[in-house]
């Protein structure tokens, strides 16, 4: 028992900075980030081009404001298959009643809101309270949604689709908060992108630094044992979801605002795409693992091969066959990465 | 509410034709839609058996165009649909059974509803097929098809944008694997020459807003864009907009929006497959038939489209559709 025994006992060592670097979940997703960003900078004219960036910095925007609501989620060891439906249905709200029952738009707004919450906490409840899998509870909300959307919205508007939005008294004063710009030089900044980069800037220091933060990794890791040393699991995963639903009114209200229609099959099928961002991100199907940044770095691969193919002009009828062949060289430099990081030491 | 029929084209196109618009499917009616509507008297009666649930604003206009020629030519009509095949088929039969002069039927499942419409044709009772099912038509024996081909319709558009003086064509498909909207496109590329097809998804507008900018930012020498669904039309103009492209954007399904767009002149034109003709002309067919022993058509399809809405004709066609006949 002599005190060199104790500094080398391993949980003590500092890591040198570089393998804590490297530990990071999502060194993976930068490093592919990067990649993909240096490939279309370099093969195609447009990409770099201020127009050019600010449309795909703008198509990232929208997969990311979920990707990092749904990694948190996923980091507390659940998936919500009702994110992108609920898309639809927040906008969808807003859209149909202003347009046809002629509610004040800012009440809308907030019905909608509150909507979105209300259901993001019906989803963790039910979850919590039933002990089923969040994927069947989900799976059937968003079947519940996607129907909604589709009769609410004929059985109200007689349609499929919101028309005569833009005309909505009110409309260019929310569209403040939800669809305006900014310029800078040629450089068009869409106000989704500042939501984005906050809202990333936000889930990290929750996650890194606050109390509700370590009680999202603990629920994720191991829920019995998050019980035991006392995290409220139902509170903690009730947030996630009502986290995740609220992202979805905010990604709502933003493409209802910049299109100024929506839809009854609005973000059908998107909840894949919020799921697959967070795992490039570095984040585990299994819960207790991952982390904003690379959520947000995981809609930004996204987004950038979404547009940067259409500006390399190849057929993008490949788009999903390019992307699943990502998603499976995301999560394996992933894996590898991490795993050469924790031998390494 | 005003232009509620016109913009509802959109959806009745895609559930209709070949489900182009946004792959929502029909809702579906624990019930039949029965009611018949009588409309005129006189000595004939013919029945129009849709695959329309109850409420749909795009057989609204059909059933209008059923009505009104019926009143004119002394015919009654006889309304009912259902968008159950199996359902449709019994809806014909009783359609049989009650003895009218004729049946137009529209054949979103043409395989589903062969054996009533043999039966019918078997009993001398005269089919004419409407809005879809352009294919199986001749061969089930029906006196002609009234619709639109979406192929003829995408060469319309093709031409026209021809004749504004584009160069280069964009056409947005929004849902993959969609043989009408392929038609469509292919159609255009047909009489256009120079035409490509990008991919969207209908499910995200917005991004697709970004998709047809990114590809006008990479191809400035795009003159002209076609979208298939009115709210890829609206994204277009947008993204068009964003780009500082001058391309022209043209767009299928006719909404009240889409209307106004091509009013404001941000839409060069909209193709409208004008459902109202789909109900008038078989109840004249049928008339004719009966009274004269004609054969419109003789054998080959009767085309109710495509009909165009431009800046000339926009604020007429809002007056039409607010009474419920575009």
């Amino acid at each position: 028992m002599t005190a060199a025994s104790v500094t080398a006992d391993e949980r003590l060592v500092t890591p040198s900075w570089a393998s804590r670097m490297m530990r990071r979940p999502e060194v993976g997703a930068a490093v592919a980030a990067l990649i993909i960003f240096v490939f279309f900078s370099t093969t195609t004219d447009a990409f770099l081009s201020a127009g050019g960036a600010a449309t795909w910095l703008e198509s990232s925007a929208q997969f990311g404001i979920m990707a990092v609501a749904v990694a948190l989620l996923m980091i507390g060891g659940e998936f919500d298959l009702s994110a992108g439906a609920m898309v639809g249905t927040t906008g969808l709200i807003v859209g149909v009643l202003a347009t046809h029952l002629h509610v004040n738009l800012w009440v809308a707004v907030l019905v909608s809101l509150v909507a979105a919450a209300l259901i993001g906490a019906l989803n963790g409840w039910l979850v919590v309270r039933t002990r089923l899998p969040s994927f069947i509870v989900t799976l059937g909300t968003f079947f519940v949604l996607q129907g909604v959307n589709l009769a609410g919205t004929k059985l109200v508007t007689g349609q499929v689709s919101v028309q005569g939005f833009a005309d909505v008294a009110g409309f260019y004063d929310a569209r403040w908060a939800f669809g305006s710009s900014a310029q800078f030089g040629g450089f068009t900044l869409q106000i989704s992108v500042v939501w984005w980069f906050l809202l990333t800037a936000a889930a990290t220091w929750v996650l890194q630094r606050t109390r509700p933060g370590n009680w999202i990794f603990a629920v994720g890791g191991d829920e019995n044992s998050a019980r035991q040393v006392g995290v409220p699991v139902l509170r903690t995963k009730i947030g996630l979801f009502m986290t995740t639903a609220l992202a979805a009114f905010l990604v709502g209200m933003l493409q209802l605002f910049k299109t100024s229609t929506v839809q009854a099959s609005t973000g059908v099928g998107q909840e894949f795409i919020y799921i697959i961002c967070a795992v490039v991100g570095g984040c585990l199907l299994t819960g207790g693992y991952g982390s904003a940044i690379g959520a947000a770095l995981g809609a930004l691969i996204y987004g950038m091969t979404l547009q940067g193919i259409v500006f390399a002009q190849w057929d993008n009828n490949w788009l999903k066959a390019f992307l699943g062949v990502m998603l499976l060289g995301a999560v394996l430099v992933n894996n590898w990465v991490r795993r050469r990081a924790e031998m390494r030491k | 509410m005003r232009f509620r029929t016109l913009a509802v084209v959109a959806l009745a196109t895609s559930v209709l034709v070949a489900g182009c618009s946004n792959g929502a499917p029909a809702t579906n009616p624990s019930a039949g839609n029965n009611g018949a509507a009588k409309a005129g008297g006189g000595d004939i009666t013919v029945a129009l058996v849709t695959h329309a649930a109850p409420g749909d604003a795009f057989w609204d206009v059909v059933k209008s165009g059923a009505e009104a020629a019926g009143r004119q030519e002394g015919i009654t009509v006889s309304y009912s649909g259902d968008p159950d095949p199996a359902k449709q088929s019994q809806l014909i039969d009783n359609a049989v059974a009650q003895k009218v002069q004729g049946i137009a039927v529209s054949m979103a499942n043409p395989d589903g509803l062969k054996e009533s419409i043999q039966k019918a044709i078997a009993a001398g009772v005269p089919v004419i097929t409407v809005n879809s099912g352009l294919e199986k038509s001749r061969e089930f024996g029906a006196l002609t098809h009234v619709g639109q081909s979406e192929e003829l319709a995408g060469e319309g558009a093709g031409a026209k944008f021809r004749s504004l003086g584009a160069k280069k064509l964009l056409c947005v498909i929004h849902e993959a694997g969609n043989i009408g909207l392929e038609s469509r496109c292919s159609g255009a590329k047909k009489t256009f020459g120079q035409a490509e097809n990008l991919q969207v998804d209908i499910s995200n507008i917005a991004d697709a807003q970004n998709t047809i900018k990114s590809k006008l930012l990479a191809d400035p020498g795009i003159d002209g864009i076609l979208t298939l669904n009115d709210g890829i039309a609206k994204a277009a103009v947008a993204a068009k907009k964003e780009a500082r492209s001058a391309a022209k954007v043209a767009t299928f399904d006719v909404s009240s929006d889409v209307t106004d767009a091509v009013l404001a002149g941000d839409i060069s034109f909209a193709v409208d497959q004008q459902p109202y003709l789909q109900g008038y002309l078989p109840v004249v067919f049928f008339g004719l038939k009966v009274r004269n022993g004609n054969d419109v058509g003789g054998g080959q399809p009767v085309y109710s489209g495509p009909g165009y809405v431009t800046r000339d004709n926009a604020a007429q066609v809002k007056k039409f559709a607010a009474a419920g006949t575009r």
